[in-house]
Formats: C-alpha cells, structure tokens, sequence
C-alpha cells in the first residue's frame, strides 16, 4: 500500500554512526537516567520491584471458550496487539502463564474443567474476566445449565463488561490490571465459589443418595446450588 | 458450477412431479403406515407408529429419495411426546417431508432411526438428552449436551430448574492411568484433547485412543458451551427478543446470517413480506458476514497446521478487521449486529451513502490481491499441500448419511447450496456460481472456502450497485409487522438459510401466544462434526486436528 511513498534518500552513514549521533557518546546515559540523577542506583523495596516486574511483563493463557474470544483473539492480533502493553503472547499450557482471561459462558459441564486450569497455574495468579456471561451469566443467565458468572467458581480481578467487550476495552481491562500488580493491590474474593471436592465429601441428601451407585466415594464433583445462585 | 444445476435423474423417486411434490403418490407407496397427515407450513407431515420408524424411513430414503434428513426436532406435548424427522433431498431441498412420530406420555419409547441415516444417532440423543424420549434399538443412547449425571430432562414440561445438580470431573482422569487399558491390545492408549486445548477451537474434547501414533477410536465429547439456546428463545417474544440470540450461535461474526435464518423461518410461519430494497441489503450484509467468518476459519486453520501465528494468522485477521469495520458502520457493533428485524432491517445504509459503497467498494477492490497472497501462502505452499491433500477423506456418500451441509458438502463433490436450490432474499437476482470441489480432503475444503469468498465479493459488488442506484423515495426498509406478533395456534416450520457452515435450519411451533411453543435450531456444526471419527480413522492425530480445522465448527452452535 505504501510502494507509491519514495524511498528515503541514502546517505552514507552507518547504522551504529547514525544511533551514536554527534559528540560524546551517551548511550549509558539515556533519559531515565538522567531522571535519576548522578547516581546509577535504584533505591527500591525488593517486593516493589518484583510486582513492577510482573505487571510489565504478563504471560496470559491461551483460552477460548465463546463469542468473546473471537474479540480476544482481535485484541491479540494486529491492529490492537496487546502486546505493546507488555502483555505477552498467550500460552497454550497453563503452567506457563499468570493471567487468564475468561472469555465467555461458562456452563455446568466447563466450569469443574475451568477451575483445575485455573488450580494448574503457578502462583501469583490473576483473572480478567471478559463479558457480561463472566459477570452474571449475561444474555443466558436464565439458562438451567449456566452458572452465574465466573466469580462461582473462580475469584476474579478484573470485570470487562460488554457483550462482547470491544477490544479496546479488553486492552484498558488488562492495563488496568497491570496497573494494580505494579502497585500490589490484589482483589478480595467477594462470593464463595463452588468447589470441587470428593464425593464422598458431600452432605447427605437425596440428590447424594439417588447417584451414589454412578459417583464413586472419591470422584471429583462440583455441586451446584442454583436456587441459592445470584 | 453455475446457478444452472444439472438436472436430477428423479425419474425413479415416488412421488415427484412437475411442480412440486405428490404427497398422495407418497402416502399411497407407505400404504398404512400412515396414521394421520399434517399440514406444516414447510411440508407436509405424516404421522406413523413410534415402532415402525425405520421401516418407514429407509422405504422413503430408498424409494422416494429422501437422502438427507436435515434435523430431529423433539418436543413434549400435554398429551404426548413427539419427533419429527425433517427430510428434503440433497438434489432438491425444496422437496420436504416432515414425518411426525408421537409417543405415549407416560412411557416415551419410539424406534431409532440411526440404522438408516447416520446422522440421526447425535440428534436423538439430544432429543433423548433434553426432551426425555426413548429411542429403542439407538446403538448409544447416552447423554450429548449435558454431564451425565445431570437429573431430569430441562426441556421438558416438568423439569425443576431450580433442584441442585451434581457434575463430575471423572471423564478428565488422568490419561497415564488408562495406559494399556485395552487387555487385548496392550499397545493403545488413552489421549484427551480438550476441553481446554488450542487445537480445538473452543471448548470441545475429543476422546481419543492411539495406536502407536495413529488414530484407533476417536470420539467428540460435546456440550461445554451448552448455553440453552433453544430454552431462551422459547422464553423471548418473536418480535423483539429473540434477534439478539442468533448472533451467539455461530459467533465468528457470521451473525447477520443466522439472524436470517430465524427471520426466514418467523417471517413465513407469520406470512411476512419482506421489502426488496431490504433483501439487497440483507443478502449484501449476509455475505460481508460469510466473508469474515471464512476469513477466521482461513485463519486459525494455517494456525492449526503450521502452527503459524505470525504471517497468516495476521493477515486473515487484517481483513476480517476491515469487514467488520464495514459492518460496524452498517449495524453499529462488531460481533453482535442484531441488525435483521422480522419483516426488514433495522435502519438504512449510513450517511453519508456514497462513504459507505467507497469504503466497501476499496474493501472489494483489494480482495483479489489479498487472496492472490493467501494462495501463495498456503495453497500454493508445498508443505501445506503435503499436509492436507489426501488426509481427512470424506466420501460423498458419508457427507449424505450424515448431513453434513456447506463448505464440508461441497469440498466432497455435493452440490448444495441453498442460496441456490431453495432461494430466498435476493441471490436469485445475482449472478454467482455455486462452488464445489471433488477431492473431499482437507485440502479441498480450504479451498471451497477461498473460493466462495471470490463469489460472496462478487455478491456483494452487485449488491452495492443495486443499492447505489435504488431510487431514494422506494428506499423501505421494513414492511408493516404488528407490533406483538401471534403466529397463528398450531402452526409449525422448518426453515433453513445457508449460514456460513451450511444448512442453518430452524423449527418454530407457535401456540397462539406472543413466543414460540417450541424452538429448535439445526446447527449445521453439529451434523458435520459428527464427520469426524469417519474422516480420521486411523490418519496421525497432526491429521486429525486439521480434519477439524477443515470442518471449521463453533462450539457455540454445536452446542448451542
């Protein structure tokens, strides 16, 4: 698209000439030292520094579940490419990543599922959570088989609203985020999640009893209590 | 290869005439397997014993040439229980049959019919899943949609939404425990892909046995994004309510299309006129939609078999952000249009018109140097073509037993389109070829992709020249729809348009009040998703996701 722009004139000078600039060389002195003055020392607690660290340099993990991920994937390709924040290249294994964008409905057969991706990544972790289905169940909230926002099952940092959220938005949730990791302000968790637990764990009720013979004792299970559900 | 379609040898098929179907000449050749005739606005609907399905069935598949059945919609009445078996013909789909099964209330049995069209082993054990109906001699009726510790079945009438449910999270079990599982073939194993994988495309699991590295046993396991769908739009008014829902099924941006496929379905059960001058828009925005949603399948298929997240991925992602910018014009969001309303559109083209057909008419103009690009990149890439020809075959009788519809149908030599063979909105107008390829791998399904995006730019150049040129004091965009719309008690239809992954069906039964009695949605995913064991037997698990990437599912439909 730009063929028709002419070329910049040649002039003979070398890369490392043309960087080096005139005068005294100063590549050591670039603009953020000179903020800091004559001394080359940085004076900074050691947790300050590591949550600076962490909120400049975020690995996220490479989860798709609905209609937002499309916006999700547009928010990591051109044009918005997350990345210029210091947002990184999604990571297809959990073990690999701190942040996890939720990006969709989640429904009772995902949300056990979700919750061990969730236990599999490394502390410290952060959740995004994008969309209105993440907040409340959005459109399908009245749905038999969909849980009531992520925040059942997994504490969350960051609500994007929207359905879906553009990406521009996506991209001020994740700043926004980052944000608070540099300042190591972390979320309260303000609702009790569902747990997974042993079904042997469970009280005792009809339910229990009707599928004892199909659960064993120390199967993982999730319970969902949808008449207590926001 | 051209809106010209060859014309079908139907001397032999019982029943077809001149104009249209013979449903006489039909009934006479079941004889009196026929209890009861119906009148659905769609077809015609034969009501026969719940043990005498299959005889019924093959007799019309074989005899009178009903080779695909699009859909099984289940539902519960106060008396009874029903299935209804949507048939048409892959040569000519306006040729329906609706053949209507009911069952007892208290003890709903009724006889499979997975043992003459395949595709019905899935949609029965949804109906079985969701509706609660037995079907005898099914070869797994299991749940599909639901964990299967689920109590009660949500759709029908006595179902407690409110009672706690229990899911667990056995099926996840670690796959070294099952090691050597088979006792008599110690050399299988037990791979899980998915739910949570980056090759499946959301949320699906395949379930998967190897043998040394090639495929054994592989099985779809279904229903992470099982968002309840059906049960919302039964719960939203026609007019208003259900629109947005649509969007939501197949969400890469090919809303506008499945908006139409309810607008279809609702405008004909309400006998609804649409405006010419909205029909042009609506087929213009339809394929700008078809564009983007084959742009990403373009897109994440490079990513699944190069593993390229830089060049290609990139690129199908620069269009798709230049047609969305045109859609966001148009409708006002990106994703979600809910542009369509029953009976037109919800506003005209944007002001100023004439920036609006610039910036389409820029976008078109690149197109062909654009994909002259992607074919460099991928179809003409060697190693793609090591990759694809000749992996993941699907014969066109496979496509037919088990419905499989759009870019999978005709990259397998099956020429249907229903743009073409059932028309509706403006394509009949336009001048556009119907693209189909005879290899049925991997490769060509790519490449009927590619090349329908030539032919829905063409779409869309005639498109903005109508619109250019409608003359301003005839621009209507919508006809003149009651405010609460009452379809009349009773009425029942089957629709379906081609969206982006082929046949989206709807069926719609109305009961007098202001929502439909019930919903169902063909998802053209689901049927071709079922494909899958057939295609990647005993092909490389690398092979197999990119028989997957090839059929380009959404979860959000299959599930739905």
């Amino acid at each position: 698209m730009s063929s028709d722009q002419t070329p910049p004139a040649v002039e003979d000078v070398s890369t490392q000439e043309a960087r080096m600039g005139d005068g005294v060389d100063d590549r050591f002195n670039s603009t953020l030292r000179e903020a800091f003055g004559s001394t080359p020392f940085i004076l900074t607690k050691f947790d300050k520094f590591m949550n600076w660290v962490r909120g400049s340099s975020m690995f996220m993990l490479q989860f798709g579940i609905a209609c937002c991920s499309i916006e999700m994937i547009h928010t990591y390709a051109i044009k918005h490419d997350l990345d210029r924040f210091g947002a990184g290249i999604p990571r297809a294994s959990p073990r690999q990543a701190d942040v996890i964008i939720v990006p969709g409905t989640i429904v009772s057969k995902f949300a056990p599922r979700m919750k061990r991706v969730y236990d599999q990544m490394p502390e410290p972790k952060f959740v995004v959570s994008m969309g209105s289905c993440t907040i409340s169940g959005g459109p399908f909230q009245e749905g038999y088989n969909v849980v009531k926002g992520a925040e059942e099952v997994i504490p969350v940092d960051i609500h994007v609203p929207g359905c879906p959220p553009r990406p521009e938005a996506l991209v001020y949730g994740v700043a926004k985020l980052q944000e608070r990791i540099a300042n190591g302000e972390s979320s309260p968790v303000t609702v009790k999640p569902y747990e997974l637990e042993q079904f042997g764990d469970l009280e005792q009720d009809e339910l229990v009893d009707k599928l004892a013979d199909e659960i064993d004792e120390d199967d993982l299970v999730m319970r969902y209590n949808w008449d207590n559900s926001p | 290869m051209s809106l010209e379609k060859p014309t079908p040898d139907t001397a032999t098929e019982v029943g077809v005439t001149e104009d249209g179907l013979d449903y006489d000449a039909l009934a006479d050749l079941l004889g009196g397997h026929v209890l009861d005739r119906e009148e659905h606005v769609n077809a015609e609907g034969f009501v026969i014993r719940p043990d005498e399905v299959q005889e019924v069935l093959s007799t019309l598949k074989n005899e009178a040439g009903f080779d695909h059945c699009a859909c099984v919609t289940a539902q519960e009445y106060d008396d009874r229980y029903e299935s209804i078996y949507h048939l048409r013909k892959f040569d000519d789909p306006t040729q329906e049959l609706s053949v209507v099964v009911p069952t007892t209330k208290d003890d709903p049995h009724s006889e499979s019919a997975a043992r003459v069209y395949d595709t019905a082993d899935w949609h029965e054990r949804e109906a079985y899943d969701l509706v609660g109906i037995d079907y005898d001699d099914h070869p797994d009726l299991r749940r599909i949609l639901l964990p299967e510790t689920w109590q009660g079945h949500p759709l029908s009438q006595d179902y407690n939404q409110d009672q706690p449910q229990i899911v667990t999270l056995r099926e996840n079990a670690n796959p070294l425990e099952e090691d050597h599982r088979s006792e008599d073939d110690p050399d299988t194993m037990f791979v899980n892909i998915g739910p949570h994988h980056p090759a499946t495309h959301g949320v699906l699991h395949v379930k998967t046995v190897l043998d040394g590295e090639q495929i054994a046993d592989i099985e779809p396991d279904i229903g992470y994004l099982h968002r309840c769908e059906e049960q919302m739009c039964q719960q939203g008014t026609y007019r208003h309510q259900i629109m947005p829902y649509p969007d939501r099924w197949d969400y890469v941006s090919a809303g506008i299309l499945n908006e139409w496929a309810y607008a279809r379905a609702a405008e004909d059960l309400a006998d609804i006129e649409v405006p010419e001058y909205a029909q042009v828009i609506r087929t213009m925005s339809a394929e700008l939609c078809r564009i983007a949603a084959h742009m990403l399948a373009l897109g994440t298929f490079a990513l699944d078999v190069f593993g390229d997240f830089t060049a290609i991925f990139q690129y199908a992602f620069r269009d798709r952000e230049v047609v969305q910018n045109i859609l966001e014009d148009l409708t006002g969001q990106r994703l979600m249009f809910n542009y369509l309303r029953l009976g037109g559109v919800a506003w005209d083209l944007p002001e100023p018109r004439e920036e609006f057909f610039e910036k389409t008419r820029d976008f078109l103009d690149d197109l062909p140097h654009k994909l002259e690009e992607y074919h460099d990149l991928i179809t003409g890439n060697e190693i793609f073509q090591m990759r694809c020809v000749d992996t993941g075959v699907l014969s066109e009788e496979m496509v037919k037993q088990y419905g499989a519809t759009g870019p999978v149908a005709r990259g397998s030599g099956v020429d249907y389109d229903l743009r073409r063979d059932d028309p509706y909105g403006y394509y009949d107008e336009l001048d556009w070829n119907v693209v189909t390829e005879e290899g049925g791998d991997n490769f060509s399904r790519v490449l009927v992709r590619m090349r329908e995006v030539e032919e829905s730019a063409r779409i869309i150049e005639q498109c903005v020249d109508l619109l250019e040129q409608w003359p301003e004091d005839e621009r209507e965009i919508q006809a003149n729809v009651p405010r609460t719309l009452r379809p009349d008690p009773d009425e029942e239809i089957y629709r379906a348009v081609e969206g982006a992954k082929g046949e989206l069906g709807i069926y719609i039964r109305s009961d007098g009040t202001d929502k439909p009695a019930r919903f169902k949605i063909r998802s053209p995913c689901f049927s071709n998703l079922q494909t899958l064991p057939e295609m990647s037997q005993g092909e490389y698990v690398p092979d197999m996701v990119a028989s997957l990437g090839s059929l380009d599912i959404v979860l959000g439909e299959v599930d739905r």
